[in-house]
């Protein structure tokens, strides 16, 4: 395979994970660390809305992240055809 | 039945199953010992990652600590989970096409340096046998509590178990036994968190009941934060550390669980790359199972021994007080004379000392759960110490036997030869961990959670920077890792055990703790790595193409014998 396609794959494969990355950063360092107090003021029935990302809501997201991860990559993976 | 007969049954039958196991699944070449012939299933491997990952520190502590912390406790459910979202991400995929036995294999290949190895390989043994050392401790406080034999005795036990699979079966073996002990650790988790869900808010999922109410309306986390406020205690729900250290921390944490060698080498075991992500998500969903209970358990428990013991006469407490109380990780000290317990948050005044190992092992006791479920969690904390240990073992052995005999002293050993290195190496290394279980240094205690620190300020970078930048160089990587791992030792031994004119927490750097130290080290890893790399040679063309390569997720299965 020529380099080209490669090079736009792998561009595919970047972009996928700066977005991926942000939700990441955004659900647990934004939610539950940086912006906590403000979304304590939120309740989620229970819950404080910070606190509950911080010790539920994150992780949740987190599996979710790389489940759409394993799907987007092997679609991308097929496209390329370089799925084995 | 007694408790002890329940223990003995349970925690028989377990080992039983693991001894089983590895006669089952014996390793017969190098490619079993070390990544278990290469052809794991996603599913399976990542039941084995999660019990890899959970140790006894995740089964027994970490629901405590999360207890008598509260908020603070979420800079490890989010530090040890959101750190497989780097390893599906940024890690396992590319380490997977890479194809090589160990981590040290990996950075000394792509940095093309036997000193790049070396260093790699200091850091493996350093960052693993910090952390085995916890597991053995683990291991003898279980016997020590649930079948009162002698914590000694209970190391040894443990010892010949983990000698056994992991000397006979190696990676295949582990890998096998693990499966088995994510079931029985999850179950034992989940067995009583269930039933005291159900007893405190009438939810069976206690990861909902930890949102729920009690029998008189009131929301759970509002009646904590209450008793909290009357007693003295900062709230619950709300934080005393600072926003930067909880950021370095959590940071710290994941950067060191995507960079640790036992975590990292589960991914060399599967078939192709696609197989290396869907293991990290498999991996992460049954971990998560654990992470998403273990603060609606600290919860329960942290409500549940407030309205058990605060203001109560000593002589009319529950039996599994003075149980406790024998093992020494409970204490009262009647200070004012009043025989009734006051545990408040002025230390002046508090009479109630609770360690809080104590907070998951006791809960069935506190909750009057039967006895076979006293003894599942036993059988249950045994299982995630001994897992643990076991993937640790492996890591140290091949760093011994593969990274130091087969590719730096002895490159023409053969495929026999390394085999009996790598099980002596398992012997010599199950030794080094039972004597650190028997006698603990001080420092055990204090070193396992900066593990992690130490992984991210070595590993993390030097990996990321080999994959993701194709210019990154030999000179980069090893004076990035260098930097990054002393200045961590520096600062865990200055602050922790009081060397270089030692320091308290008012002379942290930027209020930053040497958990979260990590952090800083890392990104002091990065920036030398680039600065260093800009002014030295660009990599030799062929390991340009290598980092080419590995981007490249087809025809993975090639890669992995050389």
């Amino acid at each position: 395979m020529s380099t080209n396609p490669l090079k736009k794959y792998w561009k595919t494969n970047l972009r996928y994970l700066a977005i991926l990355l942000s939700i990441w950063f955004v659900v647990s360092y934004g939610f539950g660390i940086l912006f906590v107090e403000e979304l304590n003021t939120i309740r989620l029935g229970g819950f404080k809305l910070g606190f509950w990302f911080a010790q539920q809501g994150a992780i949740y997201v987190f599996v979710l992240l790389i489940f759409v991860y394993i799907r987007l990559m092997n679609a991308l993976d097929k496209k390329y055809n370089l799925d084995d | 039945m007694t408790l002890q007969t329940w223990t003995w049954i349970l925690v028989g039958i377990t080992f039983a199953l693991y001894i089983g196991i590895a006669i089952w699944s014996r390793a017969s070449s190098t490619k079993d010992f070390y990544i278990a012939g290469g052809g794991v299933s996603p599913l399976a491997n990542g039941l084995a990652t999660a019990a890899d990952w959970m140790s006894a520190a995740s089964f027994i502590s970490m629901a405590g600590i999360i207890s008598f912390n509260g908020y603070d406790g979420s800079v490890y459910l989010m530090g040890w989970t959101g750190g497989y979202v780097l390893l599906a991400l940024l890690l396992a995929p590319y380490l997977r096409k890479f194809g090589k036995f160990t981590v040290p294999d990996f950075i000394g290949d792509r940095y093309y340096s036997n000193t790049a190895r070396s260093v790699a390989v200091f850091c493996a043994l350093l960052v693993s046998f910090t952390y085995v050392a916890g597991q053995m401790r683990g291991v003898g406080l279980v016997f020590s509590r649930f079948l009162e034999v002698d914590i000694n005795t209970g190391v040894i036990i443990g010892m010949v178990i983990v000698l056994f699979y992991a000397v006979l079966g190696g990676m295949k073996g582990i890998t096998y036994t693990q499966v088995a002990q994510y079931c029985v650790l999850i179950f034992a988790f989940m067995v009583p968190a269930i039933f005291i869900s159900i007893q405190m808010t009438g939810n069976p999922i206690p990861q909902l009941g930890f949102g729920g109410m009690d029998e008189n309306g009131v929301y759970l986390l509002d009646k904590l934060d209450g008793l909290h406020r009357d007693l003295g205690f900062s709230e619950y729900t709300s934080g005393s550390k600072s926003t930067l250290d909880v950021f370095f921390i959590t940071a710290a944490l994941m950067a060191g669980t995507a960079g640790l060698p036992h975590v990292i080498v589960r991914f060399f075991t599967v078939k192709k790359v696609s197989d290396a992500r869907k293991s990290a998500g498999w991996a992460l969903l049954f971990i998560a199972v654990l992470y998403t209970a273990a603060p609606a358990l600290a919860v329960f428990t942290r409500t549940n021994l407030i309205e058990t013991v605060s203001n109560k006469k000593y002589d009319e407490l529950p039996g599994w007080f003075n149980n406790w109380e024998k093992t020494g990780l409970i204490s009262f000290d009647d200070k004012n004379n009043d025989g009734k317990i006051q545990y408040v948050g002025d230390a002046a005044k508090n009479e109630l000392t609770v360690d809080r190992d104590i907070m998951v092992l006791a809960t069935p006791e506190i909750a009057h759960l039967p006895n076979w479920v006293i003894a599942l969690v036993a059988a249950g904390g045994l299982a995630a110490a001994l897992s643990t240990a076991a993937g640790l073992l492996l890591v140290i052995s091949a760093s011994v036997s593969h990274d130091l005999i087969k590719k730096m002293i002895k490159p023409d050993i053969s495929e026999k030869g390394e085999l009996i290195a790598a099980r002596l190496s398992a012997v010599a290394a199950v030794c080094v961990a039972g004597y650190f279980g028997i006698h603990p240094p001080d420092f055990v205690a204090a070193t396992v959670a900066l593990a992690f620190g130490l992984a991210a300020a070595s590993f993390f970078p030097a990996i990321i920077l080999g994959i993701f930048s194709k210019k990154m160089n030999r000179e980069g990587a090893v004076a990035g890792m260098l930097v990054g791992i002393l200045l961590m030792l520096f600062y865990m031994t200055k602050f922790k055990f009081d060397w270089f004119g030692g320091g308290t927490k008012a002379s942290w750097w930027f209020g930053i703790s040497p958990e979260g130290f990590g952090t800083v080290a890392m990104m002091a890893n990065f920036l030398v790595s680039i600065v260093v790399s800009k002014f030295t040679p660009n990599p030799p063309e062929e390991v340009q193409e290598i980092v080419e390569n590995i981007r490249n997720p087809s025809n993975a299965g090639t890669a992995i014998i050389h």
